[in-house]
């Protein structure tokens, strides 16, 4: 079995295969956030709902939650470069739970907007709102799922201090989808 | 090493056992290579049927004065039987028509030509070519194949659909692939699940590429086919998902009552279509075309590849401009982004915007010719030998010159007015890619088919082959370069309706003959192709003698590749080096 060291850029194959994947990532989110910016300020007919429909404190709020999460997915990986598990899950457990936070909060907020009558064929604002956070909530849920499957295989005892690429790559991950969130809030709540 | 999931990678999984295993579901980059080899060259063969079909209905799209439909012809009353409704008497109904189109399409470049060119050869050959013993994702390149099967079937199965398959064309082109019946939800979903695979594809080579050389193979020694693979990994890697995003939009237009390409009061059926409308129908054109430009150099790319490692073989000379080959590809990479709206100068395009898209894909020509200028010059003063494979690469030049060349005038906005949306185009666009990309691929199949299964293809069968194919390819392609200038459009099943298309309907009759005869010209292909598996001469571990490094295992190669791992000490093409006991000195062999 060959190690990093043996890679020729010696950057593991996980790592280096995660960031090609964030780089397609960045463009399937970049041609829907283009489309959006280029119909909002091409169409007429893109009626901005008033800031006060779009419940700009809650959204911040989730916003606040998510980079939360980020952060303490550093501390996780910095927990497991120590080796210390105890500290990992609890960390991990804090990401796991600032996305449940976001997701739930994000529940609410479909719900409270589809009844004040911003539905995903109400208008092309109502379209773009739905589909391009809906994106991100599959991103998030997948996030979920990976650090659900990463707290599993630190609790088995699979990661050590020179060893914990799967936790790495799912930050990478993580870090990426809070990205995307930091760019959707203010093109689609502030702007 | 660990893959994404943290179990033992390329290196450490064991040689399966079974034949579910083994062949089925099997995670051998060998094998999956062979899988998407034959399902593309079927595909190709449905793709290329559905064509014959629409060649027949333009070769006489009316009864002739004597019909007589007591009497139908043998071909007549067998389409009849076989489509009573589609085709009664032999006659196309246009909506058929457009389905073949749209699917033939579809078809050809999404699950014939680049799964054959990138999936099948890459997979196969890039890793024996880097010295690696499998991919750096085994279990995501196996992912790959069953997921591009699955989009091939759901795409196939839209003929099924109510309202039949995608009539939309292959570039489904808003409002009306909206409204289309629900055969064009197939393809959305069916593209969706293709793109996915490719994903899987380009990240699993771009990572094997940059990672897995063997020692002593820096990137100025890769072989240009490992070289063009790269280029198209990163390709399919950043264009991809942008049609991802454009088909989600169409989707959710057709079953979630958004109107992201539907203009406001779009009058359909004479009514107006109930949408809240405001979105914009090029915007979908926009995020096509900046898949599908770079498409073009995706089905490109890897058949020059090939090209070049056959001449450089069969020349017994280096290549000449190893560095300008690469230098060229890589900027064709690049530029092949800026370049997508020319294929919307109609679409009402500002002037200025459209001078700087004539810039950009004259500028891309540059690289084009100067790949081609490489590939010639080699020949140069080379004592060439005349195999199958050869033959091949040799035909490849001139068809992809004139492929390359009858681009131009669409480049150019001006001459793009009166060429658009005509048989020029379909001209076109089918040197590059049938007597282009496709002959390059054949020529691959056979120069690494020993490799692949230890024995040779036929050569006199090969050679029955090659003039079978490349004679009627042009008698197919030329005449609709002419039939594009007096102004026939693409897309009509019955173009003698209008008076214009008159004067040239003639060549539709010779393109149909031709057509059937390249079709008969792929059956001594067929037949070798399995006749050799078993009755081949047998070919050694270099049957060509040649220097890249898949020629330095044993054919076919084991689990694993490679005995020991190989380290390399040149660079790919060194042949005829003076001083040297053999005309060739392969990269792994020490000085």
């Amino acid at each position: 079995m060959s190690t990093i060291a043996e890679t020729n850029t010696g950057i593991s194959h996980a790592k280096l295969g995660t960031w090609a994947f964030l780089a397609s990532e960045i463009m399937l989110f970049g041609g829907l956030i283009s489309a959006y910016v280029i119909l909002r300020s091409g169409s007429a007919h893109l009626a901005v709902p008033p800031r006060s429909m779009m419940g700009v404190p809650l959204a911040t709020f989730n916003t606040f939650a998510l980079i939360t999460s980020s952060v303490t997915m550093v501390l996780a990986l910095a927990a497991i470069q120590e080796g210390n598990i105890a500290k990992f899950q609890r960390w991990i457990l804090c990401t796991i739970g600032g996305g449940l936070i976001f997701l739930c909060v994000k529940a609410y907020e479909y719900h409270h907007k589809w009844e004040e009558g911003i539905t995903i064929s109400s208008n092309l604002f109502g379209s773009f709102y739905y589909t391009l956070t809906g994106l991100h909530v599959i991103h998030v849920t997948g996030g979920l799922f990976l650090m659900a499957y990463i707290l599993w295989a630190g609790t088995r005892g699979d990661f050590t201090p020179d060893s914990h690429d799967r936790v790495e790559c799912a930050g990478l991950y993580w870090h990426f989808v809070d990205l995307v969130w930091v760019i959707l809030f203010p093109i689609l709540y502030l702007l | 090493m660990t893959d994404a999931h943290g179990h033992a990678g390329a290196h450490a999984h064991a040689e399966p056992q079974g034949f579910i295993w083994k062949y089925v579901f099997s995670v051998d980059h060998k094998v999956i290579g062979i899988q998407y080899l034959v399902t593309s060259l079927v595909f190709l063969l449905i793709g290329f049927s559905m064509m014959l079909l629409m060649r027949w209905q333009l070769a006489i799209p009316t009864p002739p004065d004597d019909f007589d439909p007591e009497k139908l012809s043998l071909i007549r009353s067998f389409l009849n039987w076989l489509f009573p409704e589609s085709m009664p008497y032999g006659f196309m109904d246009p909506v058929f028509y457009n389905q073949l189109g749209a699917m033939h399409g579809t078809i050809m470049v999404f699950l014939g030509i680049v799964p054959l060119g990138v999936a099948a050869f890459g997979n196969y050959v890039m890793p024996l070519q880097i010295g690696a013993p499998d991919m750096a994702f085994p279990r995501l390149n196996m992912a790959s194949y069953w997921t591009f099967l699955v989009g091939g079937i759901v795409l196939l199965a839209s003929f099924l659909a109510p309202g039949g398959a995608p009539q939309s064309g292959w570039t489904s082109y808003a409002p009306l692939s909206v409204v289309a019946p629900a055969g064009q939800t197939y393809w959305l979903i069916g593209m969706v699940i293709i793109i996915t695979s490719s994903l899987f594809g380009a990240i699993n080579f771009i990572v094997t590429m940059l990672n897995m050389r063997a020692k002593g193979l820096t990137m100025g020694r890769l072989p240009v086919f490992c070289w063009a693979q790269l280029v198209t990994a990163v390709l399919l890697l950043l264009a991809f998902p942008v049609l991802e995003a454009g088909a989600i939009l169409q989707l959710l237009d057709r079953v979630a009552g958004t109107s992201f390409y539907i203009p406001k009061d779009l009058i359909y059926g004479s009514t107006v279509f109930p949408r809240a409308g405001g979105g914009n129908p090029i915007l979908w054109q926009h995020l096509f075309w900046f898949l599908a430009h770079p498409e073009v150099y995706v089905l490109l790319l890897p058949p020059m590849g090939i090209i070049a490692e056959i001449i450089a073989t069969n020349t017994r000379k280096p290549l000449f401009g190893y560095r300008e080959l690469v230098g060229s590809m890589l900027l064709i990479g690049v530029l092949s982004f800026i370049v997508w709206a020319h294929h919307m100068f109609l679409s009402g395009m500002r002037t200025s915007l459209a001078s700087l898209f004539v810039t950009t894909t004259l500028t891309i020509s540059v690289p084009a010719v100067a790949i081609l200028t490489c590939l010639l010059m080699s020949l140069r003063g080379a004592s060439i030998r005349f195999n199958t494979p050869m033959l091949f690469a040799l035909a490849f030049l001139p068809m992809f010159a004139i492929g390359g060349l009858t681009g131009l005038p669409l480049g150019f906005a001006p001459t793009d007015l009166h060429l658009h949306d005509t048989y020029y185009v379909i001209g076109h666009f089918h040197y590059v890619v049938a007597p282009g990309s496709l002959i390059a691929l054949l020529g691959g199949t056979y120069y690494w088919y020993p490799k692949m299964f230890g024995r040779r293809m036929s050569e006199k069968l090969g050679k029955i082959h090659f003039w079978m194919t490349v004679i009627p390819m042009n008698f197919v392609f030329f005449p609709m370069l002419i039939q594009g200038m007096y102004g026939m459009q693409r897309r009509l099943a019955v173009p003698v309706e209008q008076s214009h298309n008159l004067p040239v309907q003639g060549w539709s009759l010779i393109i149909g003959i031709a057509a059937a005869t390249l079709f008969v010209g792929q059956i001594p292909f067929i037949i070798n192709f399995f006749w050799s598996l078993r009755s081949g001469e047998a070919a050694g571990e270099n049957p060509w003698n040649a220097t890249t490094l898949e020629w330095a295992c044993p054919s076919p190669p084991p689990h694993g590749n490679f005995a020991t791992e190989p380290e390399v000490f040149r660079g790919p093409y060194e042949y005829s080096v003076p001083g040297h006991k053999t005309d060739y000195w392969p990269q792994d062999e020490a000085a």
